[in-house]
């Protein structure tokens, strides 16, 4: 159930991104859809009644082995999100440039002014 | 007499400068803790990087650039960087395989801060990198393009449009 | 439970942000979406990736309320032609629905794959604080099992920012408006 929920959100990113004529829509749409996939990963390592993985000093180490989530997706999500984060600026960067060249964030526009 | 009306009101700017110190420490604290609680280089490098964005928001763009001008963000971005595949390489050399983590850490060593070898130093490096870029990408994005773009410059271009679109 | 109610209404928000008409609007609903992605990561009990989350988004809110918030044009008009529209639709559900035999292979939610037997998340588990003597498992797979992977990530950081900084350089405005000058001529 979780996961069909996740994936009707990476949907509601890509309807964002097909549909829509605004640039900045579109950006909104990459960034839903980011979400998506981040989330997922997560909910993928996710063990009921876990805790998270990270050790103290009065923990039992087997108690922990059999109760912790998995660390591989919060690695690799770790850095997705700030590598989402440099994605955002440049569709930004280019998104600015397309409006001080054409003046509008319309992309039926811009095809129409192309030239 | 000039700078004091650039930027937020004098609410912000009080406010911000009782803030400040403690956001840079707690973000320094979450690079230096980040093999032993939640955080590592990544949140703390951004965590820096939001000092100055707060400072570039609150008192305008003068102020953070004089602390940390865009050349020198641009040298701790490399200067990151590069430490970080430094340590990859002395793993070759003083270990056997790259990115080997060449200082061993003693069961009694656990749970301490120096501990864990090399991934304080990888901390550190990935937060100078990331901060110095998230910093150095809103400067250039948020603040310079917003002023620089000339009034006049867009008129013309909306007249432009309009044209063609009547035709 | 919780992450139930967390999805929809990151959902309802997401279809907010897509829909409302006021650009400003949308970006907000984006955040408000990125806050509760950043409590989810809490339940699901990844307190570095929500520190994470809750920093990158309301960095990414700023950039985005600055880039749209000094242009006139703030309202979307209109939506793309009815023949496009409804063909965007169709790809959209027929993605849906040839997604549907693939969520059988997942794992039940709750019962991830390290559960059963030797995994290499298990093993990170096992060994991670006597090989790399870190407490944080996640920051030891990050920089010291994975190291490399790492390094790929901070280059591709490293290359998103240069290109950021190449298209916003000054003097490429320069020469746009001497070619606007030029066009005006003719």
């Amino acid at each position: 159930m979780e996961f069909i929920l996740c994936f009707f959100l990476l949907m509601v990113g890509l309807y964002a991104v097909v549909t829509k004529r605004n640039l900045v829509k579109i950006i909104i749409g990459l960034a839903i859809m980011e979400y998506a996939i981040n989330l997922f990963l997560i909910l993928i390592g996710y063990r009921k009644d876990g805790i998270a993985p990270i050790m103290t000093s009065t923990m039992d180490r087997v108690e922990f082995l059999r109760k912790a989530v998995d660390p591989l997706p919060q690695a690799l999500v770790i850095t997705s999100i700030v590598i989402g984060f440099g994605i955002l600026a440049l569709a930004v960067s280019i998104a600015i440039r397309i409006y001080e060249r054409f003046g509008t964030f319309d992309i039926n526009e811009i095809k129409k002014l192309k030239g | 007499m000039k700078e004091e009306e650039k930027g937020l009101s004098t609410i912000v700017k009080v406010v911000t400068r009782w803030i400040v110190g403690f956001i840079l420490l707690f973000g320094i604290y979450i690079v230096i803790f980040g093999h032993l609680t939640p955080g590592g280089g990544f949140p703390g490098g951004v965590i820096i990087a939001g000092v100055f964005v707060l400072l570039t928001l609150s008192f305008g763009r003068e102020v953070p650039l004089r602390k940390l001008n865009s050349t020198l963000a641009s040298e701790l971005d490399s200067f990151g960087a590069l430490v970080f595949l430094l340590v990859g390489i002395l793993g070759l050399y003083l270990a056997t395989y790259f990115a080997q983590n060449f200082i061993t850490t003693f069961p009694q060593q656990y749970f301490r801060p120096f501990s864990a070898g090399v991934i304080p130093i990888c901390n550190l490096a990935i937060g100078l990198k990331v901060g110095a870029s998230i910093f150095m990408v809103f400067i250039i994005l948020a603040v310079t393009r917003v002023i620089s773009v000339g009034e006049g410059r867009m008129k013309m271009l909306r007249k432009r449009t309009g044209r063609r679109r009547r035709k | 439970m919780e992450i139930l109610v967390l999805l929809i209404l990151m959902i309802i928000g997401a279809f907010i942000a897509t829909e409302t008409r006021d650009l400003l609007s949308s970006v907000i609903s984006v955040g408000a979406v990125g806050f509760l992605l950043c409590l989810a990561f809490l339940y699901l009990k990844a307190p570095d990736i929500a520190i994470t989350q809750m920093v990158v988004e309301v960095l990414a809110l700023i950039i985005l309320i600055r880039a749209t918030l000094h242009r006139d044009l703030t309202f979307v008009k209109g939506m793309r032609a009815k023949l496009g529209l409804g063909f965007s639709l169709f790809a959209v559900v027929v993605v849906t629905v040839l997604s549907i035999p693939f969520f059988q292979d997942l794992p039940k939610f709750g019962h991830p794959l390290l559960s059963e037997g030797r995994s290499v998340a298990n093993f990170y588990l096992q060994e991670g604080l006597r090989k790399t003597g870190a407490a944080n498992i996640t920051t030891s797979v990050l920089l010291d099992f994975r190291m490399y992977d790492t390094l790929g990530e901070a280059t591709i950081l490293f290359t998103s920012i240069l290109g950021a900084l190449a298209i916003l350089r000054r003097p490429s405005h320069k020469k746009v408006k001497e070619k606007d000058k030029e066009e005006a001529l003719k």
